[in-house]
């Protein structure tokens, strides 16, 4: 791989980091392509080959309703996410801009009135297309290591 | 002292009826363990998972019954047992995997071996060590492998789906459900093999009892769940029933989508957008099945352990797992049948999107029981209110009603003696 792109798939990750941080979802939806996958899994599923996700959104249009779920009509408790994402581990890179990464990542959940605790940790799985002008994700996995979601999880992580 | 601010000490249910129901139901720790005692080991059948789960001989699942680790295994003749996961020696949780496949239990700390029905085969050093001729220490004459065993729990199935009682004396599982509840249920598990799609689980910091009600509630979809209104799943007018066993403990809400337009004035809920569309509307691509014969809709409260969940293609068993009086994990597992096609494969696991800890509308079922339980610890001399539909306990052709849930606590009352 190119040092060049490297340095821009690490800025990638981190940037997805801050702008879920953020809940910014507009910038979150502009980093995937129109023909997405995103899927949240417990990693029993995923080890298992079982299909079922927590979250198992198959289009950039699935990926907007879930804004609109998650900033309209779902009912939760406020709450702010902080992201801890490891650098990426590059798996594989085709002649075509493809790339096959992964990164783990932790992430702390903070209530109103409360302190951090550790709400999710996992890997992301990650398919990449990157060209000369962008970068964005075909496919992202987060396949978490939690036996149990701490009650309910809205935000995409 | 004012009556409001004393804590009862000895539990009493004030008011006349269960349309009141007082807060230490949900608080109390001697309550709780009570409810283990009358609820889930005593009397009454409750869930441990699908056959489907443990298809090949020596498959097993390590799973719980209200607090009580068991593990459900499938034994070489095909048949399921269902054994308690603690070593009749000196009482460890021997069974660490969730799931897998064996030929019997061994319990690492002294190598206590069981076959799949939880009998004793074996104990190392039974007859002690030879030395200079002589055995010395081992187990006494009089000891029998047959005498320690693992607890063995009775197993009843139907459908592909797998109950169990630490209770030896329960009345079968058809009388357990009733007729109506078992109509209902034999609709869902109706003979075809199911086929495993996976699980969701989340830990919910509420009483157990809330998700019961939660899902004898039908109050509450059309307000709480906005999304199901928004995107026309949900009309208060919809034809719909309200159905309990003859003791009150189990129901099933069953429920038939209309055709109709959707309006404020049948939802109620103001952020109502009448031009609300799905980007991708193939989160709703319903498809009728002939199974269904009729209602688009049927959740079964199974008390006390489970819920069973028909949302129009979306297929679950919904399990609860209580861990003290003030938190539950609550399993889904979701499933189909040996004949979906892949592409209702897809429909059931796009549709699963509307459920689970992160679902569109089951992610607010799990806020507001935990922020329930908030309410009750802070005033746990108070009570709440279920009175829509009147005082009485009763099947009704409607989903005003909080009947339901009035319908489960004549009952706990009954068994609790309170």
């Amino acid at each position: 791989m190119k040092t060049e792109n490297y340095l821009r798939l690490t800025q990638f990750y981190q940037n997805y980091a801050t702008v879920v941080d953020q809940a910014n979802w507009s910038a979150w939806l502009d980093m995937f392509t129109d023909d997405c996958i995103y899927k949240v899994q417990a990693r029993e599923n995923y080890d298992r080959n079982l299909p079922m996700a927590a979250l198992s959104l198959t289009s950039k249009g699935m990926l907007q309703d879930r804004i609109y779920g998650i900033t309209e009509t779902i009912f939760h408790d406020p709450y702010h996410q902080l992201h801890m994402v490891s650098s990426p581990l590059i798996l594989s890179e085709s002649d075509t801009g493809i790339i096959e990464s992964q990164a783990n990542y932790t992430v702390l959940r903070t209530k109103n009135d409360g302190i951090a605790e550790v709400f999710n940790v996992g890997r992301y799985l990650d398919r990449i297309r990157i060209t000369q002008d962008s970068i964005k994700l075909e496919s992202r996995l987060c396949i978490f290591d939690n036996e149990m979601i701490l009650n309910s999880l809205i935000y995409p992580i | 002292m004012s009556h409001e601010n004393r804590i009862p000490m000895t539990h009493v249910w004030e008011h006349e009826d269960t349309s009141r129901i007082p807060f230490w139901a949900y608080t109390d720790e001697d309550i709780h363990k009570q409810e283990l005692e009358r609820l889930f080991y005593r009397n009454h059948w409750c869930y441990v998972g699908l056959e489907a789960e443990i298809p090949q001989p020596g498959d097993f699942k390590r799973t719980v019954i209200g607090e009580r680790s068991v593990i459900m295994v499938r034994h070489e003749d095909n048949s399921i047992y269902v054994v308690e996961n603690v070593c009749a020696h000196r009482g460890m949780r021997f069974c660490r995997e969730k799931h897998g496949n064996t030929k019997s239990f061994t319990c690492p700390y002294h190598q206590w071996n069981y076959d799949l029905e939880g009998n004793l085969q074996g104990v190392p050093f039974r007859r002690g060590v030879k030395q200079e001729g002589k055995a010395k220490g081992g187990m006494p004459k009089d000891f029998k492998t047959s005498d320690h065993g693992l607890t063995k729990l009775l197993v009843a199935e139907r459908g592909g789906v797998v109950f169990a009682s630490f209770d030896h004396d329960i009345e079968s599982l058809e009388d357990f459900l009733g007729p109506t509840m078992l109509s209902y249920f034999d609709r869902m598990f109706n003979g075809r093999k199911l086929t495993l799609l996976g699980y969701n689980k989340q830990r919910i910091p509420g009483n157990w009892k809330l998700m019961q009600e939660n899902i004898k509630d039908p109050y509450h979809p059309g307000l709480l769940h906005t999304w199901f209104v928004t995107f026309g799943l949900w009309r208060a007018d919809n034809r719909s029933e309200l159905k309990m066993d003859q003791h009150f403990r189990h129901a099933a809400m069953i429920s038939t989508r209309g055709s109709g337009g959707k309006d404020t004035q049948t939802t109620n809920v103001s952020s109502f957008k009448e031009s609300m569309q799905l980007n991708d509307p193939s989160f709703l691509d319903v498809e009728v099945e002939p199974w269904w014969d009729g209602p688009t809709a049927v959740m079964m409260t199974l008390f006390p352990s489970v819920i069973l969940q028909q949302q129009v293609n979306s297929v679950s068993t919904r399990h609860i797992q209580p861990n003290g009086h003030g938190s539950f994990d609550f399993v889904w597992t979701h499933f189909g049948y040996e004949d979906d096609t892949p592409e209702m494969t897809e429909r059931r696991l796009r549709q699963a999107n509307l459920f689970g800890p992160a679902g569109f509308v089951s992610a607010d079922d799990g806020e507001v029981i935990e922020f329930s339980q908030q309410g009750f610890e802070q005033k746990p001399f108070h009570r709440s209110l279920a009175e829509l539909g009147g005082k009485e306990i009763e099947d009704t052709d409607h989903m005003v009603s909080e009947t339901l849930i009035r319908g489960m606590y004549a009952y706990w009352r009954k068994v609790m003696g309170v």
